[in-house]
């Protein structure tokens, strides 16, 4: 039997506030635990929280950048459920109504646009960790709350997504819109970024949806697409044997890549939702909306858009330097210092992505300054030096961090453009290759390259090209 | 039977004042705030094992306190509105490095590390903090018998409860253990108790004071209040703890009034609405009768009675105990034993110890509600019952609304009786319940109230008038308290402390 996969993501993504949600608790990630916590993230009697007015304008660009529909009024409930690492046992959250609702978004795959609704976009509180310890015998566990409170988005799409290419594609879109409209860090090795993915079956040409299975514990985007790849066979083989899927939520194991059973529908929480009666509604007008979105920044498409506009760069040009936000703010960075974007552009594709690949380096912490790479090219163009001195130069930049001129003074790699220097040097070569001056009067063109490569290694490379040609050529009397 | 145990002739009488007498004398040099504090230490050394009003006694630091503040009195440094006047507050208001317990087992050896709004301001104006008192465990209750400690005595009968759950507040005022205290009304559980003590309780409009370490019980109910001997002291109270609290999203920036300024302007022309489902059956008549007559009172000031009706106050019970227990089974949710209070000693994986810690740590009332309220807000049940229950709380709302479009105030009977035996209630939650049925609609609106006493039953137990008025009218609702206790003597007779026969 053929089936069709049926997909929809909840997606969390931590806020990069500096403050927690609802107290003035840091948010900074890997320090001492339970060193971020004050009596109102850890759930103390008697606190109550204060909404951080950032956090709240970080979910509305967000929601706005994912064209969600927001109305006038929202509102945060309580969301109760049992878990040591939930200080008040209760999540602050929002249910009955959502800052975000009825968006979209469009992804592309293979060339084609397709565009997957977004069902709602809302804040809520993060939850602490637990620590278990390493012994096995050990019976208790440790609580870390420093990450309680950390504001935190879920967007939740439509179960629209039909393949893993579209999952992937979705993922991505996603995570370059969250990094553009700078709301959050999207480091998925950090958590700040985490994915649960819901996924049915159905007959091909039947509009009639199987049963929905939830797998959570998804710790990068390649196990998203693996639990779906597994998950869709399995439900598969169950249909096969005349079976039918169980309604369940169920945990991917990395290591083994197979999910297991978490619990049945009939185990399925019931959270109990109530408004929060401790913060008030929040009533969004005209005047702060219209604000909001103008203080969103460019976000991907446009960006691509400009650079092909305003830059000319290519399609696919444009596609890989916005593939990264960090790598489109190089490129921004480098034009408005010098405007030479298409050489810009060659140089941070051809040369730092593929050092950035080589040493595995992290792309958020580029190995070297923007004005760097644009005082490169300024002399590259000034003929000060060559383009194979360049490389040399641009691998020494990687290497030691220090500026293209100071290398260049350094290693005395100025190019020699002067024209008495060169013909000494085109002289004694002559002299030392009356050889192939015979070869070339006998017609051997490539004798003349011959010359050309003699007169460059006299010259350690720096001669400038153009002059030795010109000077070669006169005295072999073309 | 029962016999005397103190006589009143202590030599300077000092707990026979009141703070607005007291603190001119403190900062004129006449007292000293040491000798006040030992004053009522004393005191509570000999009265407190039969009134039981305290949980926690803050012996050493109020000592401490007061020499400060004697000090600074004799430096001549500016002291605050209450320099040396001690205050107890209800053991559900966080105390700094003072155990806080909400009369529960759960938060035994709680202590804050931090000070709640309230104290915080206590602190700022120099107020003596001298104990913790007792009341209904989380405050849930209206005869102080749910404490998970002891059980406090109503000091005009000790074998009467002294209301609730603010019962350990009242019972101090009125007993002369301190000279005023602080309460929590989330239906009614400042005012009923003081009228059971013969006092003054102030539930001020939800919003008015700060309810950041107030540990909750119905977040959209509670309102920290005042519990004194008279209405200038439950000014001078409230003057200190009111006002915005950016801690606190739901206490609101509205600007402060002097509270003193005018209390004595009295009620001529005043409209005054009396609404008769307060005065339905089930009403004492002893109560019926103090109310009538401290009706003609306000006639002969001038006032103007008014008959009215808010139609839908019969509903009132039923929203509230669907809404305060609804909200408090979530608030009531953290205390799981993984990061304070009691955890069950021995229990076999993370399920089993918030189940034992919970099931040993509560009481039975509070595992009432928290059932009672999980049930209202489970999964097919909400819509029928904390839905609903919402949309009927917007008309009681309603009916205050519109009612306070023709009348200044309202008159009513703070509880149905004077007062309730000790076990009396205790086996009948429902009956318990309606305890508050007059009380509760203020919760339900936000809106402000205050209870005064205005006459004694047969068995010579106090009675109780409340007086209610619009969102942020404490202002008038003092001066309309004030005009008629200046008239009257309720507030002047002093319990005749008895043990009972039958001491627990």
């Amino acid at each position: 039997m053929e089936y069709e996969v049926i997909v929809g993501l909840e997606t969390h993504a931590e806020l990069a506030t500096i403050t927690k949600l609802f107290c003035g608790c840091s948010t900074k990630f890997g320090v001492e635990p339970n060193t971020q916590v004050c009596p109102v993230c850890l759930g103390m009697p008697g606190v109550l929280p204060v909404m951080n007015k950032k956090a709240f304008e970080y979910a509305l660009k967000a929601a706005i950048a994912l064209n969600c529909r927001i109305d006038e009024f929202t509102n945060f409930d309580r969301k109760s459920y049992y878990y040591p690492d939930l200080p008040k046992n209760y999540q602050i959250s929002q249910n009955y109504y959502n800052l975000g609702v009825d968006g979209y978004m469009d992804i592309s795959v293979n060339g084609t646009i397709r565009r997957i609704r977004i069902h709602n976009v809302h804040l809520e509180e993060e939850a602490g960790k637990l620590i278990h310890p390493e012994e096995i015998s050990a019976d208790y566990s440790l609580v870390d709350f420093n990450r309680a409170g950390v504001p935190l988005l879920e967007i939740v799409s439509y179960p629209d997504m039909r393949n893993v290419d579209e999952v992937e594609s979705y993922m991505q879109t996603l995570r370059k819109i969250l990094l553009y409209a700078e709301i959050s860090d999207c480091k998925m090795q950090e958590g700040s970024l985490r994915f649960e993915a819901s996924i049915s079956l159905r007959k091909k040409g039947s509009d009639k949806l199987g049963n929905r299975v939830e797998i959570k514990n998804l710790n990068s985007m390649k196990s998203v697409l693996k639990a779906i790849e597994y998950e869709a066979k399995r439900q598969s083989e169950v249909l096969d044997r005349g079976g039918t899927v169980d309604r369940e939520t169920r945990l991917w194991d990395e290591v083994s890549e197979k999910s297991a059973r978490m619990r049945s529908k009939e185990e399925a929480q019931d959270y109990r939702y109530f408004p929060e009666p401790d913060l008030l509604p929040v009533l969004i007008n005209e005047k702060w909306l219209s604000a909001i979105k103008a203080s969103i920044p460019e976000l991907p498409r446009e960006r691509k858009q400009r650079f092909m506009e305003v830059f000319k760069l290519s399609d696919y040009d444009a596609g890989v330097i916005t593939e990264e936000k960090v790598l489109a703010d190089f490129f921004d960075e480098c034009v408005k210092i010098l405007d030479r974007p298409k050489a810009i552009c060659n140089w941070i594709i051809n040369d730092l992505l593929r050092e950035v690949k080589d040493k595995k380096l992290d792309i958020n912490n580029l190995p070297i300054k923007a004005k760097q790479l644009a005082v490169l090219v300024e002399i590259i163009e000034k003929g000060t030096i060559s383009s194979t001195i360049a490389k040399e130069v641009f691998s020494e930049m990687i290497q030691t961090g220090k500026g293209p001129q100071t290398i260049i003074e350094e290693k005395k790699l100025v190019q020699i453009s002067d024209e008495g220097l060169i013909e000494a040097v085109i002289t004694k070569v002559i002299s030392s290759n009356p050889d192939a001056i015979e070869d070339y009067k006998k017609g051997k063109k490539n004798a003349l390259t011959f010359l050309v490569g003699q007169v460059m290694k006299e010259t350690k490379g720096k001669a400038n090209p153009k002059i030795v040609n010109e000077i070669l050529a006169k005295k072999v009397g073309i | 039977m029962s016999k005397d145990i103190e006589s009143r002739d202590v030599s300077l009488r000092l707990f026979e004042y009141t703070a607005h007498h007291l603190s001119a004398k403190i900062l004129s040099k006449e007292i000293c705030a040491t000798d006040l504090v030992k004053h009522f230490l004393e005191r509570i050394k000999s009265v407190e094992p039969h009134i039981r009003a305290y949980i926690t006694i803050n012996e050493e630091d109020a000592l401490k306190k007061a020499t400060e503040i004697d000090k600074k009195i004799g430096n001549g440094e500016t002291t605050g509105l209450l320099a040396g006047i001690p205050v107890a507050v209800k053991d559900n208001i966080c105390t700094k490095s003072l155990s806080t317990t909400c009369a529960s087992k759960i938060l035994k050896n709680f202590i804050p590390p931090y000070d709640a709004f309230v104290v915080k301001r206590l602190k700022e104006e120099d107020a003596i903090i001298i104990g913790k008192t007792n009341l209904d465990e989380f405050a849930m209750g209206s005869s102080t018998e749910n404490s998970g400690y002891k059980i406090t005595r109503n000091p005009w009968n000790p074998e009467y409860v002294p209301g609730g759950s603010s019962g350990g507040s009242a019972a101090a005022v009125a007993a002369d253990l301190s000279m005023m205290a602080l309460g929590s009304d989330t239906g009614g559980s400042v005012r009923q108790p003081a009228a059971l003590c013969g006092i003054a309780g102030v539930k001020p409009t939800y919003g008015r004071v700060s309810r950041y370490g107030l540990v909750a019980f119905g977040s959209s109910l509670d309102q920290i209040g005042t519990l004194t001997n008279d209405v200038k002291d439950a000014a001078i109270l409230l003057q200190v703890i009111a006002g915005y609290d950016s801690r606190d999203s739901t206490s609101m920036q509205v600007s402060v009034p002097d509270y003193l300024n005018g209390i004595d302007s009295g009620v001529n022309g005043l409209r005054i609405g009396i609404p008769k489902e307060y005065f339905a059956a089930g009403l004492n008549a002893d109560v019926h009768n103090a109310l009538k007559d401290a009706l003609k009172l306000y006639e002969r000031l001038g006032a103007k009675v008014i008959d009215m009706s808010l139609p839908h106050t019969e509903y009132a019970v039923a929203v509230y105990y669907i809404v305060a227990n609804a909200e408090a089974s979530s608030n009531l949710a953290r205390y799981d034993g993984v990061r304070y209070g009691y955890r069950a000693p021995k229990s076999n994986g993370i399920i089993d110890m918030y189940s034992r810690t919970r099931s040993e740590g509560f009481g039975n009332e509070v595992k009432r509600r928290i059932m009672l309220g999980n049930y209202a807000l489970s999964a097919g049940y909400y819509d029928a019952y904390y839905l609903k229950a919402s949309k009927v709380r917007n008309l009681i709302k309603n009916d205050f609304d519109i009612a306070f479009q023709q009348v200044d105030c309202i008159i009513c009977p703070t509880s149905p009786v004077p007062g309730f035996k000790i076990g009396e209630r205790a086996k009948n939650p429902l009956e318990m319940y309606l305890s508050d049925i007059y009380t509760i609609p203020a919760n339900l609106a936000g809106i402000p109230g205050i209870s005064v006493p205005c006459g004694f039953s047969k068995e010579g137990l106090p009675i109780g008038m409340q007086i209610l008025a619009k969102h942020f009218e404490e202002k008038k609702l003092l001066q309309i308290a004030y005009a008629f206790e200046r008239e009257t003597d309720f507030h002047l007779k002093k319990p005749v402390l008895k043990v009972s026969s039958e001491q627990r």
